[in-house]
């Protein structure tokens, strides 16, 4: 009871929160051995589970896509000449996949900050069940 | 070097000196020291991230290799953005959540051993030192051109003032130095760009048609193949420039300077719009030197085609300008050598002293003696070797620093992020195989052979790529992956710690 008021009040800085409390041994929630959180409690949980899937299903294929995409512009003008073709007046394709790349990196970046914030929040959501004891 | 020349140097002389100076007063604790405390904002990192990147390599190198390759150039530029999708994606925030100060903090959050430690501190300092010595060869034969000092003065005045920030400002004073290079450099290279867009009428199509003929490739210039008409090592050090960034420690050293994992994803977003712009522009830098300034007067002026940029300022701008890029140029060796040096300290003192000899019981006393005496120790060893390898040829040590990183470096850090089943003999091999192969294969490349003497060796090199990412990645890889086969069970509680702080930054 006094730990989820206190997480109440506290849950603009959930981090700094837990180290300060487990250090003085309030929180009776903490691993009285470690002083720390139960990860493997949390490691196991449902909640942090699906949170680690929905991440590497996000990072993985577009990590794939980037790399693949990036190696192909040094094999195709190593292997071919495709790319020598003019797309725009004097300017070959080759210019165009780069910049392409330029731009994929931009959009990537921003892709990513916003499921990384999405991701935040469900971290959140595991923060908060930890300061209210929920993996003992 | 005449009044107003000189007036840009002693400005950001002055400037850097006087940003140490207010560092100075708060560098009082290792964490100030190492990571100004972790108290950077997102953009602040992101801009020094910007800085400590922007080496004269890319500004003063790419904008040379466009000039006389034309296509074939912009290839390092496309490395190097992409790159940052790499450390975005699979790196910046799992490390900041693990690590303090080093790579090494990292790998032993998970394998708390003395070996594993000194392993990635080891590999930390050979790609610190192979990075100095190009930094610091190309800034003394640079300063030499631009100043007409000799090039021991150059590399000396390059030293001292290294060695002065970090020793009195830490990564506070190291920051601001990189955030003041990167807003000079971007403010000249938009500059410059504009003029010459404006030279080719604001006409980007027209201004492909005219490079068709200003250079003696012809067409070709404007195509692959110029310079780069081995396949294999073009994509052997593509792969390098993509994979190493994310394993070259004073990069990976700026994530700890910010408060969280948050953070150090926003700045890096800052740093990929910067450094993006920064490269899209370098093709007006190349192209307007091949137009403006010519490839013999370039070659003339310096073979690799360093001087392009500063020349080509000239063409456009007459003294003012050339001076300006020339004080901007003399920044950014400043911000990336003075990042170099934070970053082999920290691998030192941290890593080495602290955490191995003293078994991490030392007081913040002697954490800041021992980080500023490795400071001053690793400046002094890099300015005397720089000073005896002025003949070399350094190009192949920056792409050898990028191809350790990536081989040495990145398969650690991934497979301890990611492999629940990696272990410390696997983390051992992983980092030993990539740096040893890496090295070897470059000392058996036509980097140092060449059959008509031209280089180190005469003689045939055993092996025919001169960036041997393409071998010595994998390798790195498989040298872990084989080592975790051979060694002990992985302990499976400690890899819920790690997955779950890397993950979710739960502490």
């Amino acid at each position: 009871m006094a730990n989820n008021i206190e997480s109440a009040f506290n849950t603009a800085k959930p981090l700094e929160k837990s180290k300060k409390l487990s250090k003085n041994g309030v929180n009776s929630t903490y691993n009285k051995a470690t002083g720390s959180p139960n990860y493997s409690a949390i490691a196991e949980s449902m909640e942090f589970k699906v949170l680690k899937k929905k991440k590497n299903k996000f990072i993985l294929p577009i990590t794939i896509f980037f790399l693949l995409s990036y190696i192909l512009l040094p094999i195709l003008t190593s292997y071919t000449t495709i790319l020598n073709n003019n797309a725009f007046g004097d300017i070959a394709w080759v210019w165009v996949y780069a910049l392409a790349l330029f731009v994929m990196t931009w959009v990537l970046c921003m892709i990513y900050v916003r499921r990384a914030n999405d991701f935040d929040k469900e971290a959140q959501k595991i923060f908060d069940k930890e300061e209210a004891g929920d993996y003992e | 070097m005449n009044a107003i020349g000189l007036s840009f140097f002693v400005g950001i002389v002055g400037l850097t000196l006087f940003v140490t100076y207010i560092a100075s007063k708060r560098t009082n604790s290792a964490s100030e020291f190492y990571t100004a405390g972790g108290g950077l904002s997102g953009w602040q990192n992101g801009i020094a991230i910007a800085g400590d990147y922007l080496s004269a390599a890319s500004f003063l190198g790419i904008a040379g290799a466009i000039a006389l390759f034309g296509f074939d150039g912009f290839f390092y530029s496309i490395g190097y953005l992409v790159a940052y999708l790499v450390v975005l994606y699979i790196v910046a925030e799992p490390l900041r959540n693990l690590g303090k100060y080093t790579l090494a903090d990292m790998i032993t959050a998970r394998f708390d051993q003395k070996k594993i430690r000194a392993a990635a501190a080891i590999s930390t300092l050979t790609i610190v030192l192979f990075y100095m010595i190009a930094q610091l060869v190309g800034a003394g034969a640079l300063i030499q051109l631009l100043l007409g000092i000799d090039y021991w003065i150059a590399v000396l005045l390059v030293g001292v003032m290294m060695t002065i920030y970090v020793l009195w400002g830490g990564m506070a004073a190291t920051s601001w130095v990189q955030i003041i290079k990167a807003v000079l450099l971007m403010v000249g290279t938009v500059l410059i760009s504009i003029l010459v867009l404006w030279k080719f009428n604001f006409n980007i199509l027209g201004m492909f048609t005219e490079m068709k003929s200003v250079t003696a490739n012809g067409e070709a210039y404007l195509h692959p193949g110029v310079k780069y008409t081995n396949g294999l090592d073009t994509i052997s050090m593509m792969i390098a420039l993509v994979l190493g960034t994310a394993g070259l420690p004073h990069i990976l050293m700026r994530f700890f300077t910010v408060k969280d994992a948050k953070t150090a994803r926003s700045s890096v977003v800052y740093a990929t719009w910067i450094v993006g712009i920064f490269y899209v522009l370098t093709i007006f830098l190349g192209f307007g030197a091949a137009a403006f300034v010519g490839s013999d007067a370039i070659k003339a002026a310096n073979p690799a085609g360093n001087m392009a940029a500063p020349l080509l300022a000239q063409a456009l701008g007459g003294d003012i300008l050339m001076s300006f890029v020339s004080a901007v140029a003399f920044a950014t060796i400043l911000a990336v050598v003075a990042g170099l040096v934070l970053s082999g300290a920290s691998a030192f003192a941290h890593d080495l002293y602290g955490q191995i000899i003293k078994k991490g019981k030392v007081t913040e006393k002697e954490q800041m003696n021992a980080a500023r005496l490795a400071s001053v120790g690793v400046s002094v060893f890099s300015i005397l070797l720089a000073l005896g390898a002025q003949s070399m040829n350094v190009a192949f040590l920056v792409s050898l620093a990028f191809c350790i990183a990536a081989s040495a470096n990145l398969p650690v850090i991934i497979y301890t992020i990611y492999w629940k089943n990696f272990n410390t003999t696997g983390a051992l091999t992983a980092i030993i195989t990539g740096l040893v192969t890496a090295l070897v294969l470059v000392a058996l490349s036509p980097n140092l052979w060449a059959a008509d003497g031209s280089m180190a060796f005469t003689g045939e090199a055993l092996f025919p790529l001169t960036n041997p990412a393409l071998v010595s990645v994998p390798l790195g890889f498989l040298g872990g992956w084989i080592g975790t086969l051979v060694g002990a069970r992985a302990d499976q509680r400690k890899y819920a710690e790690v997955d779950v702080k890397a993950n979710i930054g739960l502490k």
